[in-house]
């Protein structure tokens, strides 16, 4: 018997599962319609590669992974695609979402299953490649994609998840007692990817039938199931390892780097389901409790209306409405024909008596009571505090996003205080200002830039001016007589003139800054390319180095900095010839009647083309945000999602700026000859390098940042796979 | 509509109710010995804070009656009755059951926002303005019949027949310190006086017990810690204890200090106010016991024997530097020696 540890916090509960687990897993009967979101996994949605009117298989494919977070969705029977469009989506927000309705045949019939026999000695890669176009992704709640979990790694301790610690629901546990030989078959398969040195099963201890059979299953292997104390939330990935290995996962951290990884059951099931048989994830165990004539767990085809479920199991006339997921985690449906998804564990039939409404809340009375259930050892009483006051530093600073949403606090709270809907809030609060103070510092930093550039021009027009002057005074051969008028007498109107235009520039900038939120929403959408390119830029350098020999970090940074350095000096040739096309195109100039038209029509095509990216690049933006309304908790993927698109609009954008740069390098020599100005811009070219650089820093840095908040959004979904 | 869904039954009117319960086998006991003028003060001050706080309630617009129903007003007033003297005048607990309702609790904001506990701060208010008043304690020597008690409440009218020593001065440690002062008694000699044998030492003692009773029912039904009322008792032991083996003679002895009632009071009912005291558990543990060292501190060496409510206000001043300072590190965070 290994040692167990306990976590900080936690509450016991009334367990409220014998209700269900009395009946073995059900099979209702298949439903006449199937509406698939395309959503069902953390990241990018699926693609579809089906069309309306296509007849589909039971197991074929209809949507394909988009890219490496994503994961594969499939006709969980056979029939006719009638559908693919915004249908309401199992989701806190109720809001609408891709989905692909199959009209069922009723025929049920298999497309030919092919598995993945070879599991034992194919590439690790082939095989996660393989789970991911089965659509394997974390059945405990996360959706996060398996195959992005079985980075294979040496690996310490491999921990599968049966606590399965909230009330009511006892999906896991029917699965463990029924259908044990296959969970223990996926684990071989998990095993042979991540190679660990030991499994251990997390079963919480009042589910003993489960526990038997999992311990008569894994009878010959090293495996070993551990009954764990019943405590609520032992089912969170980091409180079961915690309570398993003694490890506690900061925030932040991935798992792997600790030595641990973690799978629910119920994956690591579909595993063994794709890869032995063939079987992809078309159907989910769903536990259907509450306020209903015949609780009991189901095995229901994904996309099964929920409304047909709660039928099956005779939902009480006196509901009060449908809550999916359990009592402390799960939220209540608005729309109750919502097809379920490879995230919905249970379906609970809420009524008064069972679930009577909240009663009013009291002030906090700083029992501690709320900290004392905390299992992320946190304060919620000053969250909660920091949060009403919408003090969103502070409570940043007091780790809110260390919160898992357990609802522990809520619960034993005597003030009745909706404490975790306060850190919902604050959270979402705070991910939008974060959006937004990114956009506006790019905003003003360019703006900044720009008054700068501005002072620079007047600086340098002054010295053109003073330098022609002294030319046509030690040269009074050369000039003409109208020569000389044009030079004299412009020369006090220019510098006026040139004021005159650079005020009204700036003035129309501010204006355009304040007025229209759009330019500025623009300005942040291009910086944030910028940042992407930066980032994929140093990624990628970072990779290079990785790839070579560990020894050698320096390399690392060199290769960022080489990236940036270009990256800076594309951005200053860019600026330069964006100002050079600007000064051209004022009349007052002295360079004007000179400058070839060919630099003004670059010019232009480089504005038009950047205007296309930027086109582009606000479609992406809107995509994205469209994933971020539709799965408000997976902030992280939207932007990796985001990063990609961008990154690639960044590309064409810094190709298009690269032409426009030569082609006014090209136009420039002429110009150089003619006007005396030329000499005077070297140096400000310089002083743009600088500050580019500064600046491509700057964006660097946010733009780690970002990568950091990703990879941390990301870990705290994994969290949720319990 | 939000998660969670369920909520333990345990609400802040089923706490208050609970330690209100838990107040009773002391209040019994202190009636017992005390006489009949508790049940008056227990009277007036409940009245009193009802009515204070529902029309406090009522000026600031929130629903009264909901409210009023947590309890928290009948608890302040019930904990000003026990401390203040079973013969005070009538309006004098009045006066500090007003100042505790409307100025340290519903001025503040009402309940969960007032810094100071308000019964503390209600006893302070009036031993401070009206010093003489609150020496107005059942004489053990005469005792006085339950009309007479009331009738001196009321109409500060002692029986005709009755001698002018029906009234004490003070609690027991009131009494040990005047004794001291004005008739050099020393600690010994004071413990031998039938005073200290009859009210303040043998009952004060039972009414400290019957008040760790309900203490340790608060607790084990987890409705307060157990490290303010423990470290509180250590703090207070922890200065008696050296200063006693030093000097017997001028010092009494730790038990006394510990069983004097209003001590166990403050221990179980008073620094466990969790609105006015710190939120983690090291918090709490020097929290009580630094009101535990100021008890004894103002006790022995200051002018107030009552110290209690100067000891517990002091620190309530403390507490929200205490919250800041003390933060328990989150799940994952490194600890020293701990596991990563
Ligand atoms: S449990 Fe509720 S009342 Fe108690 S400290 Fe926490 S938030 Fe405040
Ligand atoms: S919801 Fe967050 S703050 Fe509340 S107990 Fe759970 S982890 Fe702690």
């Amino acid at each position: 018997m290994s040692k167990l540890y306990t976590f900080h916090g936690g509450i016991e509960l009334p367990e409220n599962k014998q209700q269900s687990t009395g009946r073995p897993i059900g099979t209702p009967p298949l439903p006449a319609r199937l509406c698939l979101p395309l959503s069902q996994n953390l990241g990018n949605p699926a693609k579809p590669c089906v069309a309306v009117g296509d007849r589909v298989l039971k197991g074929q494919r209809i949507a394909e992974a988009d890219g490496t977070v994503s994961a594969a969705l499939h006709a969980p029977t056979s029939g006719t695609v009638v559908e693919i469009a915004p249908r309401a989506f199992a989701h806190p927000s109720g809001l609408a979402e891709t989905a692909i309705v199959i009209e069922a045949d009723g025929r049920d019939e298999w497309q030919p299953r092919q598995g993945f026999p070879l599991w034992q000695s194919a590439e690790p890669a082939e095989v996660r490649r393989f789970l991911r176009d089965m659509g394997v992704v974390g059945l405990g709640g996360s959706m996060f994609p398996t195959s992005l979990k079985l980075a294979s790694e040496t690996l310490d301790t491999l921990v599968i998840n049966g606590a399965e610690c909230e009330p009511y629901i006892s999906c896991d546990d029917l699965l463990m007692r029924e259908r044990a030989a296959d969970i223990v078959a996926g684990i071989a398969i998990v095993t042979r990817l991540m190679q660990p040195k030991q499994v251990l099963i997390g079963i919480e201890d009042n589910k003993s039938e489960a526990i038997a059979a999992m311990r008569a299953a894994c009878m010959n292997t090293p495996y070993r199931v551990v009954a764990v104390p019943t405590k609520y939330p032992s089912g969170s990935a980091k409180q079961l390892i915690r309570v398993l290995t003694g490890i506690e996962i900061p925030h932040g951290m991935r798992y792997t780097d600790m030595g641990v990884q973690c799978f629910n059951v119920g994956t690591v099931y579909s595993v063994c389901r794709a890869v032995e048989h063939g079987e992809p994830v078309i159907s989910r165990i769903v536990t259907l409790s509450g306020a209903v004539a015949r609780p009991q767990n189901v095995e229901a085809l994904l996309g099964t209306p929920v409304t047909e479920l709660m039928a099956w199991a005779g939902l009480s006339p006196r509901n009060d409405g449908v809550i999916l997921g359990g009592p402390m985690t799960g939220f209540r449906l608005s729309d109750l024909s919502v097809g379920i998804t490879k995230s919905s564990n249970c379906l609970l039939g809420s009524s008064p008596k069972l679930f009577p409404p909240r009663p009013p809340a009291m002030p906090c009375i700083r029992c501690g009571e709320c900290a004392d259930a905390c299992p992320a050892k946190l304060q919620p009483m000053d969250l909660f505090w920091f949060a009403k006051t919408k003090d969103f530093g502070k409570a940043q600073e007091r780790n809110l996003f260390d919160c898992i949403e357990c609802g522990a606090c809520s619960y034993v709270c005597p003030s009745q205080l909706p404490l975790v809907d306060y850190y919902r809030f604050a959270k979402s609060e705070i991910w939008a200002a974060e959006r937004d103070k990114k956009a506006s510092d790019r905003a003003r930093s360019r703006h900044e830039f720009r008054l700068f550039r501005i002072e620079r021009e007047k600086i340098e027009k002054a010295q053109r001016l003073a330098e022609r002057s002294t030319a046509a005074k030690a040269a009074p051969q050369t000039a003409t007589t109208a020569g000389t008028n044009s030079h004299l007498t412009p020369s006090a109107e220019d510098k006026s003139a040139a004021i005159k235009a650079a005020m009204e520039r700036a003035a129309a900038l501010k204006a355009t800054g304040k007025e229209s939120p759009v330019m500025q929403s623009e300005e942040a959408k291009q910086a944030a390319i910028q940042a992407a390119m930066e980032r994929a830029a140093a990624r990628k350098a970072a990779r290079e180095a990785a790839g070579e020999t560990p020894l050698q970090p320096p390399s690392a940074s060199d290769e960022a900095k080489k990236a940036a350095i270009q990256a800076a000096m594309e951005r200053a040739a860019a600026q330069r010839a964006a100002q050079a096309a600007a000064s051209v195109g004022l009349p007052e100039t002295p360079a004007a009647p000179i400058v070839p038209n060919n630099v003004l029509d670059d010019a232009k095509k480089a504005a038009i083309q950047a205007a296309m990216a930027r086109a582009a690049a606000k479609k992406a933006e809107r995509e994205a945000a469209e994933v971020n309304q539709r799965s408000g908790a997976a902030p992280a993927t939207n932007a990796l999602d985001d990063a990609k698109k961008a990154a690639i609009k960044a590309a064409m954008e810094r190709a298009a700026a690269k032409k426009a740069a030569l082609d006014t390098a090209d136009a420039a020599p002429p110009a150089t000859d003619t006007s005396p100005a030329a000499p005077a811009a070297q140096p400000a070219a310089m002083d743009d390098a600088k500050r580019a650089a500064i600046k491509a820093a700057m964006e660097r840095a946010a733009a780690r940042k970002a990568a950091r908040d990703a990879e941390q959004g990301r870990d705290t979904e994994q969290d949720k796979d319990s | 509509m939000h998660s969670p869904h369920i909520a333990k039954p345990t609400t802040v009117s089923v706490i208050m109710f609970k330690v209100l319960a838990a107040l009773v086998p002391g209040l019994i006991l202190s009636v017992f010995f005390n006489g009949i003028g508790v049940l008056a003060q227990l009277a007036l001050a409940t009245a009193t804070a009802l009515l204070a706080e529902a029309a406090m309630l009522k000026l600031r617009g929130v629903p009264v009656r909901f409210f009023l129903r947590d309890g928290s007003a009948v608890l302040t007033a019930w904990l000003l009755a026990l401390t203040m003297p079973s013969l005070g005048a009538w309006w004098l607990i009045v006066v500090a059951t007003l100042f505790a309702i409307v100025i340290a609790k519903q001025l503040y904001g009402g309940l969960g926002n007032n810094p100071f506990n308000p019964a503390m701060a209600g006893f302070a208010a009036v031993i401070v303005a009206f010093p003489a008043q609150m020496a107005q304690w059942a004489s053990p020597g005469v005792p006085l019949n339950a009309l007479q008690q009331l009738a001196y409440i009321f109409t500060h009218q002692l029986p005709s027949s009755g001698a002018p020593d029906a009234v004490a001065p003070a609690t027991s440690l009131g009494l040990l310190k005047t004794r001291m002062l004005l008739d050099g008694y020393d600690v010994s000699q004071f413990f031998a006086t039938p005073l200290y044998g009859h009210v303040a030492g043998f009952g004060g003692v039972w009414i400290a017990l019957a008040y760790l009773a309900g203490g340790l029912f608060l607790w084990r039904q987890r409705l307060i810690p157990w490290q303010t009322p423990v470290a509180m008792l250590v703090g207070a032991a922890s200065v008696a204890l050296p200063l006693w083996q030093y000097d017997p003679v001028h010092f009494a002895n730790p038990l006394f200090h510990l069983t004097a009632s209003a001590t166990m009071l403050a221990a179980f009912f008073i620094v466990t106010d969790p609105v006015t005291a710190p939120t983690t558990s090291r918090g709490r543990l020097i929290f009580g016991f630094l009101v535990g060292v100021l008890l004894y501190v103002i006790r022995v060496f200051g002018g107030m024997p009552d110290a209690v409510a100067f000891a517990v206000l002091i620190m309530n001043i403390a507490v929200p530097f205490i919250d800041h300072t003390i933060k328990p590190p989150v799940f994952g965070a490194k600890r020293k020696g701990g596991p990563a």
